[in-house]
C-alpha cells in the first residue's frame, strides 16, 4: 500500500482503516464464541448433571450402583469394620495419600460415594469386599482398592474419584 | 418497520386465508409485549397463562417440548419449579424387575402429555385431535394473533350455515367449524395475583404463555440483535469511509 | 498455475513458499491481481456468495453435531437444537436464513452476468461453472429443507421426487431408487442428510474452478470492453479488498436483520408441524427461491402432441432453406456430394441438414397423428430442467459483439422485462395451479424461453448498439 505516512490526512486514513479492521476482527471473534460454545453440554445435559438417590433401603454392608453423568457411582453403606480398617492405614503406605475422613462426610462416615471407574484405564471394578484389601478389585489389569476406595496394589495411579455430593436428609443424597 | 412487516405478512398470508375455505377471517391484530425490535416477555402474564393452560387446556392439549426447568426463565424460583414438577406423574423405567413405574416429575422432565399418543387422543375426543401446543404460535401464519382471535372468536353461526352436533362455529378456524368447545369463560380461573380473569384476559395470558413456549429464546435473540445491528452499522460505516479514502487515489 | 519462486525468500514464509508455493499463489490471486478499475457494486456479489458458502458450511457442521437424521428423531432434534443447545437457535436461524441469502446473492450475481454479457467469450466456461454451482446449490437446498421433517419438508420431497416418474420406462424405478423404498421415509431422509453434507464440498471445488476460470482472463466490467491498458486496471488489494469488506458489512446488516428480528419470515409455518404422511397440507409450496421453477413446472396442464414438436426441426429447416436459397446451393452435387466420408463441403452439409430436418419434422408429424404425446407431467419436468439447461447455451444464443447492456438499448428493455417476468413467475409459483394463474404461468414461461431462444438471437442480428468508448480509462475520464 503506497502512500506517504507522514501527512495528517494519511494518519487519519490509517486510523480509519485500522479501526475498521479491528472491528472486523472483533466481530469475527464474537461470532466464533457462540459456535464454539454450541459444542459445550446443552441445557438438557446440564439439567441431568446431578442426581438424587434414596439411600434408606441400603443396609450396612450393602452397596448399590447408580448412574450419574453417564457413569456408574458406587454407594456403600460401610460396616464399622470397614471404617476401622480404612482409618488404620498409615498415609505412607498409600500411592495416592488420602485419609479416610477426606473421602467421606463428617458424621456420616458409613456412607462411601465413589465414581465406579478404575483410574487406570476405565473399567468398572468389582465390589463387595473384592480384592486383597476387602474393598474393590478391577479385573482388567488387577488394581486393588481398600475399604475407602484407595488404590493399594496394581497399576491404577489414583484413588477412586469421590464426586461432589451432599446429604439432603438422612435418607437422601444428591450427587453432582 | 413493523408496520411493513405486518403488511408484508398479511400480503403473503392473505392468499392462504382466501383459498383455505372461503370465509376464514384474518386474525385480529393486537399489540403484544413481544412485538417489534424491542419485544419483551410479559412475565406476570406468562405465569398467568401457565395457570390457564394447566387448569383449562391441559385436560386435552400437551406442551410436550417445554421442560419444567425452563420455567425459571419466566420468573419462577428453583424451588417453585421443583414443586410444580413434583405435582405431575411421569412414566419411568424399567426398574430392576423390568416394570415401568410412575414417579413424581423433576425439573429436568418435560410436561407430560394428557394422552399417550394421537390415536388415544382421537378416541377420547370423538375423532378430533387436540394438537400439542408447544409450537402452535410458530405453526400458524401470524400465530399469536391467530390463537387469540380463535379463543375469543366463537359466536353464533351466520344465516345459512348449519353446525353439526359436537362442532362449533368459529370464523377464524379453517372451514369455520371447530371441534373444540369455547374453552374460556369469564372467571374460569382464579388468578393468584388478583387480576380479573375475564375470557379476554385469559386469552391474552395464554397467548403470551404459548408464544414463550414456542420461542423461549425470543428476548435474548432480539437483545442480541440490537447489539449486533449497532455494531455492524458502526463497522460498515468505518469500512465505507476507509473505502472512500483508499479509492480517492484512483484516476 | 502455481510456480515456486526461483529463489527462496527469507523467513519462515519464504522457506514454506519455496516448497509449497501457496503464499505466492494467494498473493498473485488476491493482492497483486489486476482488476478493471471501473467495477460497480454489482461486482461485490461474487465474494458475498463465497462468504455465504463458508457460513452455510460452518453453521451446517455445528448443527450436524446435534441433528438426528431419522424419522423418529429429526423434528425433535431440531427443537432440541433450538431449545437446549447453547446458541442452537442462532445456528439454526443463521443456516436457514443463510440459505435464502445465498440464493438471493447468487441470483443478483447471475443477473449481473446477463446484463453485462459476462457469459460471452472468453468467459463461456466461467458461466458454465456458475450454472453448475447453481444446480448443486439447488440440489443441496432441496435436500436440506427435507431434514427438519416438517409437513413441507415431507410433502415437498414427495412431490419433487415423484416428478421423476414422468420419464417413460425408467421413471418409476428411478423414483423407487431415490426413495430407497415405496415412499419418502427413513432411507430417504438418511441419504438426503448424507448428500446434503457432501454436496457443499463439491460446490467448494467447483467454486475454485470458477475462480481459476475467472483469473484466466480477468473480470468483465460495466462497459463490457476489454481492459487492455495497464492503467485500465488496479491491484485487487487494497482497492477491492476494502470495497468487498464494505459490501460484507452491508450484507451482514441485511442478514442480521432477518436472523434476529424476522427469522421465520422467509419460511413456511407448516414446517413447524411434524411430518404426517396421512395429511397433505392445503398448499404445498417450496421455498421462495424455487418458486419460479415451480411455476414453470406446473404451467403445463395439457399434453403436447408430437406434431407440435415438429415446429423445431421445421424452423431450423426454414433457416437453412433461406441460407441455401441465397447461395443457390441446392444442387444435385451437393445433395449426394458428401455421401463420401471426408469430402463433405460446407454447402453440401447444409443441404443434407435441410433434408434431415425435414425428415425429422415429418416423422414427428406422423407420430403425432398416430397419437404420440408428451404427457403434461413430463412436459412440465422437461420445461423446468430446460429452464436451467438453456442458460448453458447463452454464449451461442446471444452473439452480439457488444457485451454490456449499457450500449444495447433494445436488449436492456428486454432484460428488465425478463427480470420482471422472473418475479412474476415467482409469485405464480406461490399460487395454486388453478384458473387464471395457470394461464399466466404459461404466458410467463413462454416469455422466459422466448427471451433466450427468440429475442437474444434476433437482437444479435438486428440490434444497433451504441458507440463503445475507446477504453476504460477514456470512459472514466469522460465523466
Amino acid at each position: 500500500m503506497s502512500h506517504d505516512s507522514s501527512s495528517p490526512d494519511s494518519e487519519r486514513r490509517d486510523f480509519i482503516i485500522l479501526t475498521a479492521q479491528a472491528m472486523g476482527a472483533l466481530g469475527a471473534a464474537a461470532v466464533i464464541w457462540p459456535f464454539v460454545n454450541s459444542m459445550n453440554p446443552s441445557a438438557d445435559v446440564l439439567a441431568l448433571s446431578s442426581t438424587e438417590v434414596d439411600i434408606s433401603p441400603i443396609a450396612p454392608g450393602q452397596e448399590i450402583k447408580v448412574m450419574w453423568r453417564g457413569k456408574p457411582v458406587f454407594i456403600r453403606h460401610r460396616t464399622p469394620e470397614d471404617i476401622a480398617a480404612a482409618e488404620a492405614v498409615s498415609l505412607t503406605e498409600l500411592r495416592d495419600p488420602q485419609t479416610d475422613a477426606e473421602r467421606v462426610k463428617k458424621g456420616k462416615e458409613q456412607w462411601l460415594v465413589m465414581v465406579g471407574v478404575c483410574t487406570h484405564l476405565g473399567c468398572i471394578p468389582l465390589g463387595n469386599l473384592a480384592g486383597d484389601y476387602r474393598g474393590w478389585f478391577c479385573p482388567c489389569h488387577g488394581s486393588h482398592y481398600d475399604t475407602a476406595g484407595r488404590i493399594r496394589k496394581g497399576p491404577a495411579p489414583t484413588n477412586l474419584v469421590v464426586p461432589p455430593f451432599e446429604f439432603l436428609s438422612d435418607t437422601k443424597v444428591k450427587i453432582g | 418497520m413493523r408496520f411493513f412487516f405486518v403488511l408484508f405478512s398479511l400480503v403473503l398470508v392473505a392468499p392462504a386465508f382466501a383459498l383455505a375455505g372461503g370465509d376464514v377471517k384474518y386474525p385480529r391484530q393486537e399489540n403484544w409485549a413481544f412485538d417489534g425490535v424491542l419485544g419483551k416477555f410479559d412475565r406476570p402474564s406468562i405465569q398467568r397463562g401457565l395457570q390457564v393452560y394447566r387448569e383449562v387446556c391441559a385436560a386435552c392439549h400437551g406442551v410436550k417440548r417445554v421442560a419444567f426447568r425452563s420455567l425459571t426463565d419466566v420468573g419462577f424460583s428453583e424451588a417453585e419449579v421443583k414443586s410444580l414438577a413434583a405435582e405431575y406423574t411421569v412414566l419411568d423405567g424399567p426398574d430392576d424387575s423390568g416394570e415401568m413405574f410412575d414417579r413424581p416429575g423433576r425439573p429436568s422432565d418435560r410436561f407430560p402429555a394428557p394422552y399417550p399418543n394421537e390415536q388415544a387422543a382421537r378416541a377420547a375426543q370423538g375423532g378430533a385431535y387436540p394438537l400439542d401446543l408447544s409450537l402452535i404460535v410458530k405453526a400458524r401464519a401470524d400465530g399469536a394473533n391467530y390463537v387469540y382471535s380463535l379463543l375469543t372468536g366463537y359466536h353464533d353461526a351466520p344465516e345459512g350455515i348449519t353446525v353439526p352436533q359436537g362442532m362449533y362455529y368459529n370464523p377464524y378456524f379453517v372451514g369455520g367449524l371447530i371441534a373444540m368447545a369455547p374453552p374460556l369463560k369469564d372467571g374460569a380461573v382464579e388468578y393468584q395475583d388478583g387480576t380479573a380473569s375475564t375470557a379476554d384476559q385469559m386469552a391474552r395470558d395464554v397467548v403470551n404463555f404459548l408464544q414463550w413456549a414456542a420461542e423461549p429464546e425470543m428476548e435474548t435473540r432480539k437483545r442480541m440483535g440490537v447489539r449486533v445491528m449497532i455494531f455492524l452499522l458502526i463497522m460498515t460505516g468505518f469500512f465505507y469511509v476507509a473505502k472512500k479514502r483508499i479509492w480517492s487515489k484512483v484516476e | 498455475m502455481a510456480h515456486a519462486p526461483k529463489e527462496q525468500q527469507p523467513g519462515v514464509v519464504g522457506w514454506l513458499d519455496y516448497r509449497l508455493p501457496i503464499f505466492g499463489t494467494l498473493k498473485g490471486a488476491l493482492v497483486d491481481y489486476p482488476v478493471p478499475k471501473n467495477l460497480n457494486y454489482f461486482w461485490n456479489f461474487g465474494s458475498i456468495a463465497g462468504v455465504c458458502l463458508v457460513i452455510q458450511i460452518l453453521t451446517g457442521i455445528l448443527l450436524a453435531m446435534h441433528y438426528n437424521p431419522s424419522v423418529a428423531g429429526a423434528f425433535n432434534s431440531v427443537e432440541h437444537i433450538m431449545r437446549n443447545v447453547n446458541y442452537g437457535w442462532l445456528l439454526r436461524y443463521m443456516h436457514a436464513v443463510g440459505a435464502s441469502m445465498f440464493f438471493i446473492v447468487v441470483y443478483i450475481h447471475m443477473f449481473r452476468g446477463l446484463y453485462y454479457g459476462s457469459y460471452k467469450a472468453p468467459r463461456e466456461v466461467l458461466w458454465w461453472l456458475g450454472v453448475l454451482i447453481l444446480v448443486l446449490m439447488m440440489a443441496t437446498a432441496f435436500m436440506g429443507y427435507v431434514l427438519p421433517w416438517g409437513q413441507m419438508s415431507f410433502w415437498g420431497a414427495t412431490v419433487i421426487t415423484n416428478l421423476f416418474s414422468a420419464f417413460p420406462l425408467v421413471g418409476d424405478p428411478i423414483v423407487t431408487w431415490l426413495w430407497g423404498g415405496f415412499a419418502v421415509d427413513n432411507p430417504t431422509l438418511n441419504r438426503f442428510f448424507v448428500l446434503h453434507y457432501l454436496l457443499p464440498f463439491l460446490i467448494v471445488g467447483v467454486v475454485f474452478l470458477h475462480l481459476i476460470a475467472l483469473h484466466a482472463h480477468g473480470s468483465n466490467n460495466p462497459l463490457g470492453i476489454d481492459a487492455k491498458a495497464p492503467k485500465d486496471k488496479i491491484p485487487f488489494h487494497p482497492y477491492y479488498t476494502v470495497k468487498d469488506f464494505f459490501g460484507f458489512g452491508l450484507f451482514f446488516l441485511v442478514f442480521a436483520a432477518f436472523i434476529f428480528f424476522a427469522p421465520n419470515y422467509l419460511g413456511h409455518p407448516d414446517n413447524y408441524i411434524e411430518a404426517n404422511p396421512l395429511v397433505t397440507p392445503a398448499h404445498i409450496v417450496p421455498e421462495w427461491y424455487f418458486l419460479p421453477f415451480y411455476a414453470i413446472l406446473r404451467a403445463f396442464v395439457f399434453d403436447i402432441p408430437f406434431w407440435a414438436l415438429a415446429a423445431l426441426p421445421f424452423a431450423y429447416a426454414g433457416y437453412l432453406a433461406q441460407k441455401i436459397n441465397k447461395a443457390r446451393e441446392f444442387t444435385l452435387e451437393n445433395l449426394f456430394g458428401a455421401m463420401q466420408w471426408g469430402r463433405a463441403k460446407e454447402a453440401a452439409g447444409r443441404v443434407q441438414s435441410l433434408l434431415a430436418s425435414l425428415g425429422a419434422g415429418g416423422f414427428l408429424v406422423l407420430l403425432g397423428l398416430i397419437g404420440f404425446v408428451i404427457e403434461a407431467k413430463l412436459a412440465g419436468v422437461l420445461a423446468m430442467f430446460g429452464a436451467i439447461v438453456v442458460l448453458l447455451f447463452l454464449p451461442w444464443l446471444d452473439t452480439s459483439p457488444v457485451r454490456s447492456a449499457s450500449f444495447r438499448p433494445l436488449y436492456r428493455w428486454f432484460f428488465w422485462l425478463f427480470a420482471l417476468n422472473a418475479v412474476a413467475l415467482g409469485f405464480l409459483g406461490s399460487m395454486p395451479a388453478e384458473g387464471i394463474y395457470v394461464v399466466f404461468a404459461l404466458i410467463c414461461t413462454g416469455i422466459y424461453f422466448a427471451f433466450f431462444l427468440v429475442v437474444m438471437p434476433l437482437l444479435s442480428r438486428y440490434e444497433k448498439p451504441l458507440q463503445l468508448p475507446e477504453s476504460i480509462s477514456a470512459a472514466v475520464l469522460a465523466h
